[in-house]
């Protein structure tokens, strides 16, 4: 039991940092905001020194309901620091407003230790657990403007899609439950060995499609744009980086690890999605006259990405995945702090692309960060958003997908086009009115940071990262 | 690491870069100092690469290796058709930013920096040897080149520099798939290795398709050539002067580097396929450029006539044919680039491509009259030119390779004559019809520093192309034994003859024709 808890160290700091800091919001108020603020990614920062599965190998814990692998590890380090630049991200955004709460880092722990749990499931209750952990408080961040009514309708539309899809899940799980006769992962992988019933075919379908939700993949993405634009800016940023994380990993956990024997039968779905992600992710994103709303469908387009290295189902291919999450995070991230700056001469937040106008010119240096960003998630060379591109087409053709990877590839053209009209925006447009002076320093360094690593003296950290998500990935095999 | 002790070929690609980066924080007139600097400086190292460049030693010299990339290595080496392309690369670049000198006058920091960067992807993509690498060099040329024409160009910049992008990646993503699946199978990221490398010749047709679809973009040919006139006709002039200089060339060295050594089977089966496209592209892009009324346009589809000699050179199969290729590729990139700039100089002073506005500038522009009558015959082929050289070369070797072939690019010259003579008769000859023509100054001293020394490589070129040739020769030479196993059955059984000429002619690799 002893060695049980050890491995869970980083989920109990998190959780006793969380209750803690709900009560400093009870009795010091929101004069005690940034404060916890800071004291809650020093949370997450010794939550992630104590990981199990870093350095010394991880285990399994609780008979195989939680382990901590080195996948598990892997995952939370992005989802953690994901979590606290959303976090200190959103700390200068509401208070520009004045009305940052110190509930806000209570809520992103508590949605860390969810995303914790759903990285290091080993049973489909732990996942179920994990899952409604993370959402119930991201339902509350979504609307966490409560004056604002688009947050509040966000925040509605999330919680009903969301409970749609939680209810969607739980069916699935249920059904593999009665007709593999366990909920472990390894027991699930255990019965679906000797050939899959319909029964345990349906209960895949409906697990897929309970966690697609999540991952905002095509067909149930629906949810994405509308909630992205509402919720407060920041609250976005952190959407498209850390859950995203999470649920990627669970899927390829579920996918690999519990329904490993059915390979077969759930390949065909991720490479439906993955298809269908990039692109009606691609081709929706063209009209789209708001930042958010594009950045929205921008992470239904990388998704589809990452998909295509799940579906090559091998370790290459889930390095290759996690090696995409990695950057994608980064790109994603840079991009919202960039919008995060986006204040008219008022200090009222903007969010239209057409106010981006001639940036170039108005701000240089943030008009070049945002277009590497810009050309970075395109995929283009030499900027790193490149290379996981690159990593799941390997993965993909060296697992005799090249057919898959040859059509996607073209699709990327697709997205392209509108990652160009933000450059075009940016660079070839006439002025429109300049937006305010930025402050916040630790977000301007945070934005220097993302490009750094995104333009091409990334490409030094690639052996590293290569060797990083390659042991990851070794852990499911 | 190489006979010269240091690095060169990495310091080529860091000078340009480095400076790219120092135009960035500094005025508009420094900017301009700073980028004819630091390109000279890049010229003066390529003049030492060239002259240090061993003639019949390695086929790969100046080698450079670093694993520093996980997957794919930073790799660099050159063989002479590499250093030839460089040098033009190299000789080009001081021109453009001379030719920007007073026309571009907004964002001038920035626009330097483009070009520098540009020139170091050119490089790039020249030196490369790891196939990822190349791949990278390759791509990302885009960026820069698509923020020059989409900042700095003409009214439809903007529809020009995004058909320019997306054209350009979707032909060169499918080429992407082909590496990976070649590098899976051979185990191996070097661009040397895999050229030595036996592929499948049922997969090599699908790997030469993908690798065509980029190249033949990039060159480009018949039908994927609709880019070019947009891109040309809206980039500023010194954008054009690198697109048709450079660019287009990536196209050729792409076919020379890798589909013919890599795939020689499936090239051999595809004959068909790149000449018919070609012969397409030199009948009717000539007749097409007949009828245009604006001078850029009609050079623009002018180096879609001239690029398909280059191709139908390269799938010949025979010495002649690629040494005429090759030259064709240096020959144009030289006298395209130096007609943009003429254009660029008349459109200096009058603000119109329009070739109607011009006329009889023969009158009051004579030294400009003069330079532009000697690109305009390099451009028709006229012997002691640079273009007779190559052109004449390419088609010997389509001759060899299929008369009918030879029949049909040769109406291309005739066609090449008529539309450049039509338009030098048009804008130098005859009496001006527009009062503000008559009165344009000649040109100044800037502007003959710029088209002077262009003038003196390709008379230098058409009168002694050995300088050129030789150092290309023995890699064509083992280019060819490569393909031979796959080479076709020229229709013309052309045997040797008692030729005098050839003994007159000291060639070293004299046996390999």
């Amino acid at each position: 039991m002893g060695h049980d808890l050890a491995l869970t160290l980083p989920e109990i700091i998190l959780s006793v940092a969380a209750l803690a800091l709900l009560m400093v919001a009870a009795y010091a108020g929101d004069k005690a905001a940034r404060l916890s603020t800071w004291l809650a990614v020093a949370a997450l920062f010794v939550a992630a020194l104590v990981l199990p599965g870093v350095t010394a190998p991880g285990g399994i814990g609780f008979d195989g309901l939680y382990s901590a692998d080195s996948f598990a590890a892997f995952s939370k380090i992005l989802i953690y620091a994901a979590a606290a630049v959303a976090m200190i991200a959103a700390m200068g955004w509401f208070s520009c407003d004045g009305v940052y709460k110190t509930e806000y880092p209570v809520l992103i722990l508590l949605s860390s230790v969810g995303m914790g749990m759903m990285a290091s499931a080993g049973d489909l209750l732990t996942l179920y657990v994990g899952l409604e952990l993370q959402s119930l408080a991201a339902y509350v961040l979504a609307s966490f403007q409560r004056k604002d009514t688009r947050s509040a309708e966000a925040g509605l539309k999330y919680f009903v899609l969301g409970a749609l899809a939680s209810g969607i899940l739980l069916y699935g799980v249920s059904l593999l439950y009665g007709f593999t006769g366990s909920t472990l992962f390894s027991g699930v992988a255990a019965g679906l060995a000797n050939g899959v019933s319909t029964g345990e075919l349906f209960g895949i379908v409906f697990v897929l499609a309970g966690i697609a939700f999540k991952v905002s993949a095509v067909p149930f993405h629906m949810w994405t744009p509308d909630v992205y634009e509402g919720a407060p800016t920041p609250v976005a940023a952190f959407f498209a980086s850390a859950p995203k994380v999470a649920a990627m990993a669970l899927l390829v956990r579920v996918c690999v690890e519990a329904m490993g024997p059915a390979t077969d039968a759930w390949r065909q779905i991720i490479i439906f999605m993955a298809l269908a992600s990039t692109i009606l992710g691609g081709v929706a994103a063209i009209g789209q006259p708001n930042i958010k709303r594009l950045l929205a469908y921008s992470s239904i387009n990388n998704v589809g990405f990452a998909l295509i290295g799940l579906a090559a189902a091998t370790r290459e291919g889930v390095a290759s995945v996690l090696f995409y999450m990695t950057v994608y995070v980064a790109m994603t991230l840079g991009s919202f702090l960039v919008v995060l700056r986006m204040r008219d001469a008022e200090g009222r937040p903007v969010e239209t692309i057409a106010s981006l106008a001639g940036l170039s010119r108005s701000r240089p240096a943030l008009a070049a960060a945002m277009a590497l960003f810009m050309f970075s998630i395109a995929g283009i060379p030499p900027l790193l958003g490149f290379w996981p591109k690159f990593a799941v087409f390997n993965a993909a053709v060296e697992a005799n997908l090249t057919w898959l990877a040859a059509i996607s590839i073209a699709t990327s053209v697709i997205s392209a086009f509108y990652y160009l009209k933000i450059v075009k925006t940016m660079y070839f447009d006439d002025p429109a009115p300049a937006y305010e002076p930025g402050r916040g320093r630790v977000e301007a360094a945070l934005i220097a940071l993302a490009a750094i690593f995104v333009s091409p003296l990334g490409y030094f950290a690639i052996p590293w990262l290569d060797t990083a998500t390659r042991n990851a990935a070794s852990a499911l095999f | 690491m190489n006979a010269l002790g240091f690095p060169i070929l990495s310091l080529l690609l860091a000078i340009p870069m480095v400076a790219a980066i120092a135009c960035l924080f500094v005025s508009a007139n420094a900017a301009r100092w700073l980028a004819l600097g630091a390109t000279l400086v890049t010229l003066a190292i390529g003049i030492l690469l060239w002259l240090s460049y061993d003639i019949g030693g390695d086929q790969w010299q100046f080698v450079e290796y670093a694993p520093v990339f996980g997957r794919f290595a930073w790799a660099l080496g050159i063989d002479g058709i590499a250093l030839m392309l460089i040098m033009l690369t190299l000789f080009l670049m001081p021109i453009c930013i001379a030719a920007s000198w007073d026309s571009i006058r907004t964002r001038v920091p920035e626009y330097m920096a483009a070009f520098l960067l540009m020139e170091t992807l050119m490089l790039g993509v020249f030196v490369a040897q790891d196939i990822f690498l190349f791949y990278l060099f390759f791509e990302a040329g885009l960026i820069p080149m698509y923020l020059i024409i989409g900042i700095w160009g003409g009214a439809e910049r903007i529809y020009a520099s995004y058909k320019f992008f997306l054209y350009t990646l979707l032909g060169s993503v499918l080429m992407l798939i082909a590496m990976l699946w070649m590098v899976n199978v051979a185990g191996t990221t070097s661009v040397p290795e895999l050229m030595a490398y036996d592929f499948d010749p049922q997969a090599q047709t699908w790997l030469w398709l993908a690798f065509f679809a980029s190249f033949a973009v990039k060159l480009p040919m018949w039908p994927v050539h609709t880019w070019l006139p947009d891109a040309h006709v809206q980039a500023p002039t010194a954008g054009s002067v690198i697109l048709a200089g450079v660019l287009l060339k990536l196209g050729g060295y792409g076919f020379i580097r890798f589909s013919l050594p890599m795939f020689p089977e499936a090239s051999a089966q595809l004959f068909w396929l790149v000449m018919g496209l070609s012969l397409v592209a030199i009948v009717y892009t000539s007749l097409v450029a007949l009828v245009q009324q604006d001078m850029k346009k009609l050079i623009a589809y002018s180096s879609v006539a001239h690029m398909a000699f280059v191709t139908i050179g390269i799938f010949a199969f025979n010495r002649q044919g690629l040494e005429g290729a090759l030259i064709v590729m240096l020959s144009h990139g030289l006298v395209s680039g130096a007609l943009f700039l003429c254009v660029g100089v008349i459109y200096d002073r009058l603000h119109t491509r329009e070739i109607d506005r011009y006329g009889g500038l023969s009158n009051n522009m004579p030294g400009y009259a003069l330079l532009f009558m000697v690109f305009t015959m390099a451009s028709v082929g006229l012997p002691g030119t640079s273009g007779f050289v190559g052109e004449f070369l390419a088609l010997v070797g389509a001759y060899e390779a299929n008369s009918w072939v030879a029949f049909v690019a040769t109406t291309g010259i005739i066609l090449g004559a008529t539309y450049m003579l039509y338009l030098y008769w048009r804008i130098a000859y005859g009496t001006s019809r527009n009062a503000d023509a008559a009165a344009m100054p000649d040109l100044s001293r800037r502007e003959w520093a710029l088209l002077a020394p262009i003038a003196a490589v390709v008379l230098w070129m058409g009168v002694y192309p050995e300088s050129f040739l030789a150092p290309m020769r023995s890699d064509v030479g083992l280019l060819l034994e490569r393909v031979e196993r796959a080479k076709p059955a020229g229709d013309a059984a052309v045997t040797r003859g008692a030729a005098p000429a050839a003994a007159a002619h000291a060639e070293p690799a004299a046996g390999a024709h």
